[in-house]
């Protein structure tokens, strides 16, 4: 089914104009059934499986069912996403559960600064430097060929 | 027409796009524009943090060149790309995005981008070209870049906004159209300069698994064909439209091989164990010098791949239990010291999976494998529109004033033919194995160029009013359409007065797939199947007039699978046009079955201007030795 709500859970993100799941779907599917107050994707067939309404929704009231028309039942990937980390059981078919933990940031949230702290380098608008190279390529000059 | 309100926002730069080059443009673009006193809008189609191809994560960077530690310059970047491309490519435009692409990545990891380092803290390599990274957050972090330098600057962003068409004044681009998913809003941006980096196309081919599946391409269903379209119906000239990239991947979920081939050296055997790039290495004398270079083209490696499996020697399995076990056996007189080397691999295969493809993560675990006990199959996928993997595909732009030959220069790097049109990414062609890293890296490039532009040409071009309200009508027409019909059957998809943008999606999809060279017609294609090609095109080209929408979710399938249809006429007219086979891997003429380097090593342009197709010939100019 690719990504689908556990109506359990799903509390229509309390009925503000928007669920998390419709602000970051990259394809559009997630949508709000304001009566029920329910989320659900509108095309699982045109789903990518890339979970990012999984990993935001704050009830954790999505999850992923493999795509039945290739893949045998009874496997589950459940990502648990952090600041710093994310963490995932991988459930097999034969009940088997492997838990792996990587990291996803080396920095806080927010804090990225758009010059990398290189700083503005290069002012001259006519330069084949971009603004903060050479030193951001950590190199003295910008490579080119000799004609 | 439907009630839409019109917004007009009027700005000097108007950015397309979200993804990677989209983000560099942004970032580069927020800083020199301030600096001039100059406005950025960027519009994206989905959420920033998360659109794109690296929307879901990655788990290699698969461009750095490593300059400063002396490993490799930019003309070893530049003779590695020519070579997998068969001796076609922009060598000024594939050196200059070789030259930043090494401040891309190291702006990353001050971002906050986690990439391996080694025990002396240098970063760890996949293969000569490629980092290993946690790519988990890949996107969300280069998108914070972006915002965060959009907003520092005054500038602006758009998200949930799809850009369809483009705007013109004469010669010049004007802006463009396009309509919000979330609300009955339909926007015109009026800018000076304007940077197509939509992305590639996915869903012109039929994919192999075409139900619930259907979704899990090897690229983001979500690259519909925008930058092709939008720059093409401008009037840009394109180029490469017939290097499409067919990736083979473990398959079916598409999980990555990268790391397999090359941080765990496996081989690819066939049924038989029989290893296809040792018993099939005689063909790749068939192949010109490109046969003889390492590392072998990727198109040549699929061919001797796909020849095993026209032979009925597949399935071809990733030798994923021999690998490891290979890796182990250098541990074998230190057992500690193996239980840990494997805890690490196995993590490491795993991570592979769940940054980039989490479905084979879920294949995988749904068919219980251990790739330490059991091998697993691999296929070759359908067809893609990448220009920055191993495909070309993408608009023809100006190269950098001190590396292109007078040829290719016409003012301002990564301009295209059209004036003000620029193109990063996906968008622009002849420039290969750019991947995420140089994408973003060309992105900054284009982004400073078109300050550069606007600066020269710091006119606001005319809009004409009425031409803006055909625009309007014709992008909303779908939503008319159901309007006046759809009551009249009793089922909402089946009407004779109309068809449904998912179907239209499948028409093309078969035509694509049976004559093209798709996955059904074994890749194989020549000159008659195309010209049948072409005819059931145009029946469908007429029949987009007949698109209808229910809602703003399907306005937007009508126009993306309009944009797949336009990728796909100028993809049947270049290969129809090229009278030879040069990528067997990717397609083969059987009607030209042969490398022809007298009279096609060249590229092919295409232009489509008033209604008519221009096909030409354009020499391939070298500047590396």
């Amino acid at each position: 089914m690719p990504s689908y709500v556990i109506l359990e859970k799903c509390d229509g993100c309390k009925g503000q104009d928007k669920t998390a799941c419709m602000y970051i779907c990259p394809n559009d599917l997630m949508v709000l059934d304001k009566e029920k107050m329910k989320a659900w994707n509108r095309a699982p067939e045109m789903c990518w499986e890339c979970y990012n309404c999984v990993k935001i929704c704050p009830q954790q009231a999505i999850d992923v069912r493999g795509y039945a028309d290739f893949v045998p039942m009874g496997a589950s990937c459940v990502p648990l996403r952090g600041s710093e980390d994310i963490m995932w059981t991988v459930k097999f078919r034969s009940g088997q559960v492997k838990r792996f933990k990587f990291p996803i940031r080396t920095t806080a949230e927010g804090s990225a600064v758009p010059d990398g702290g290189f700083g503005e380098v290069c002012t001259d608008l006519a330069s084949q430097c971009l603004y903060n190279e050479p030193d951001a390529l950590k190199l003295k000059d910008l490579p080119t060929v000799k004609k | 027409m439907a009630n839409f309100e019109t917004v007009e926002v009027t700005t000097d730069i108007l950015l397309c796009g979200g993804g990677m080059a989209c983000c560099g443009a942004a970032v580069e673009a927020a800083y020199w524009a301030a600096k001039n006193g100059l406005k950025v809008t960027l519009v994206d189609k989905a959420a920033m943090d998360r659109s794109g191809a690296v929307a879901m994560g990655l788990s290699a960077i698969n461009q750095y060149v490593d300059i400063n530690s002396g490993a490799n310059t930019c003309e070893d970047y530049v003779r590695y790309v020519r070579n997998d491309l068969m001796g076609i490519t922009r060598e000024d435009l594939v050196y200059d995005i070789a030259r930043h692409v090494d401040s891309s990545v190291h702006l990353f990891e001050k971002w906050g981008l986690p990439i391996w380092l080694d025990a002396d803290g240098k970063y760890v390599h996949e293969g000569r070209w490629q980092l290993m990274i946690n790519g988990e957050s890949y996107k969300v972090i280069v998108a914070e870049a972006a915002k965060n330098a959009l907003t520092k600057y005054g500038h602006e962003y758009f998200e949930r906004v799809f850009i369809t068409t483009p705007v013109l004044d004469g010669d010049r681009i004007a802006g463009a159209c396009g309509f919000s998913t979330r609300e009955d809003k339909f926007y015109v941006f009026k800018a000076k300069a304007v940077l197509a980096a939509m992305g590639g196309a996915v869903h012109v081919f039929k994919p192999r698994s075409s139900g619930e599946g259907l979704g899990r391409a090897w690229y983001p269903p979500w690259n519909s064909g925008s930058s092709l379209y939008f720059t093409l119906i401008a009037g840009a000239e394109q180029t490469c439209q017939e290097v499409r990239f067919i990736p083979v991947r473990f398959k079916d979920a598409y999980g990555p091989v990268g790391a397999w081939f090359l941080l765990f050296k496996s081989r690819a055997t066939n049924a038989l164990g029989g290893e296809y790039m040792v018993d099939r290495k005689d063909e790749l004398a068939n192949w010109g010098s490109y046969g003889a270079v390492k590392p072998i083209p990727a198109n040549l490696r699929n061919y001797l791949g796909m020849l095993d499996e026209f032979e009925g020697k597949g399935p071809i399995y990733m030798r994923t239990e021999e690998a490891i076990q290979k890796i182990a056996n250098q541990y074998a007189d230190d057992p500690k010291a193996f239980k840990k080397k494997m805890k690490e691999l196995e993590a490491e295969a795993w991570e592979d999976f769940l940054d980039m493809t989490i479905s084979q993560a879920i294949l995988w675990a749904g068919t219980d494998v251990q790739p330490e006990e059991k091998k697993s199959e691999i296929a070759a996928a359908e067809p893609y529109f990448i220009g920055s993997h191993s495909g070309a595909s993408g608009a023809w732009v100006s190269g950098p004033k001190d590396l292109a030959p007078p040829e290719y220069f016409w003012g301002y790097e990564y301009m295209s033919t059209v004036k003000g049109m620029f193109c990063a990414g996906d968008a622009s062609g002849a420039s290969s194995h750019k991947f995420s890293s140089g994408s973003h890296a060309e992105g900054r490039a284009a982004g400073k160029s078109m300050v550069r532009f606007v600066l020269d040409n710091n006119s606001q071009p005319a809009v004409d009013a009425a031409k803006v309200e055909e625009i309007k009508k014709s992008v909303l027409k779908p939503l008319d359409i159901f309007a006046e019909f759809g009551g009249k059957s009793s089922d909402p998809d089946i009407n004779p007065e109309f068809m449904k943008p998912k179907m239209f999606m499948f028409r093309l999809q078969k035509i694509m797939d049976e004559y093209a060279a798709g996955v059904t017609a074994g890749f194989k294609t020549n000159q008659w199947k195309l010209e049948r090609a072409l005819e059931l095109l145009n029946w469908l080209k007429e029949d987009s007039e007949k698109l209808a929408a229910q809602d703003l979710h399907e306005l937007m399938r009508c126009h993306e699978n309009i944009q797949r249809m336009w990728q796909a006429e100028v993809h049947v007219r270049t290969i129809l046009f090229r009278e030879e086979t040069r990528w067997p891997g990717y397609y083969f003429r059987n009607d030209f079955p042969k490398l022809d380097e007298a009279n096609w090593k060249c590229f092919v342009n295409a232009t489509y201007k008033n209604g008519q197709w221009e096909m030409k010939k354009v020499p391939v100019l070298s500047i590396v030795d």
